[in-house]
């Protein structure tokens, strides 16, 4: 006879409380980061990265800017969760803990919020432009 | 084995090769002369030296990632297999950042 209420196995979150979600929101963004990360690649290979006209160039392409703005929210998401799990498993000190987990939501949403905000200014820059 | 923390370690070299990427793009929305600062910083040794050591830690973190994906299925446990897939992806990770950067330079 199991000691676990219904009502625990049937909402299945286990000791942490979190259940599954925490391990399959990294393996979604992870298949994103494969699509989105080969392309990416790609784009650098037919890219002088050292020309700012042809790099203002690449960014502003609509469909370019789009998947680039996927590709750094997906990567700040994707780094949160990886270095979250780090910092859960080597910080043991409590108070430590929370100060290096709050550090790293700051860091890594101020990086998506720049990273996007550049995108979208690059983008729009040269549509009035044009 | 030994591959297994590699897969963290490089994890968080991608982490720190995020902010490179961010600000790239910050430098690029700045204007010219800003990024001109940092293609020159870049370009030099040292830094190529850097970018080429994130390029090769993120094509392994890739690899190795779509390992774990398979072990996720449930395939690949048996320890040779296991094995054959941690040359596969080291290998394959070196030979991409080597294309990668053949094309590139």
């Amino acid at each position: 006879m199991s000691l676990r209420s219904p009502l625990s196995r049937v909402l299945g979150l286990g000791s942490a409380k979190a259940g599954t979600e925490h391990w399959w929101a990294q393996r979604v963004s992870a298949v994103a980061l494969l699509l989105l990360g080969i392309w990416f690649v790609i784009a650098l290979t037919q890219l002088s990265p050292g020309s700012y006209d042809e790099v203002i160039r690449f960014i502003a392409a609509p469909v370019n800017a789009v998947l680039l703005i996927l590709l750094a929210a997906t990567l700040a998401y994707h780094s949160y969760l990886g270095v979250q799990v780090v910092i859960e498993d080597y910080l043991h000190t409590h108070g430590v803990k929370v100060l290096a987990l709050m550090l790293s939501r700051f860091i890594h949403v101020l990086v998506a919020v720049a990273s996007i905000y550049a995108i979208l200014r690059i983008g729009i820059t040269a549509g009035i432009a044009a | 084995m030994a591959l297994s923390i590699l897969h963290r370690a490089t994890g968080l070299a991608n982490a720190v090769g995020l902010l490179v990427f961010a600000v790239w793009l910050t430098q690029a929305a700045s204007g010219p002369e800003a990024y001109g600062c940092l293609v020159q910083m870049l370009g030099s040794v040292p830094g190529l030296l850097i970018l080429g050591g994130f390029s090769f830690s993120f094509f392994y973190h890739l690899c190795n990632g779509v390992r774990h994906l398979v072990w996720d299925s449930g395939r690949g446990f048996e320890k040779h297999q296991a094995n054959a897939s941690a040359w596969v992806a080291i290998v394959v990770a070196v030979l991409l950042t080597a294309v990668f950067w053949g094309v590139v330079l």
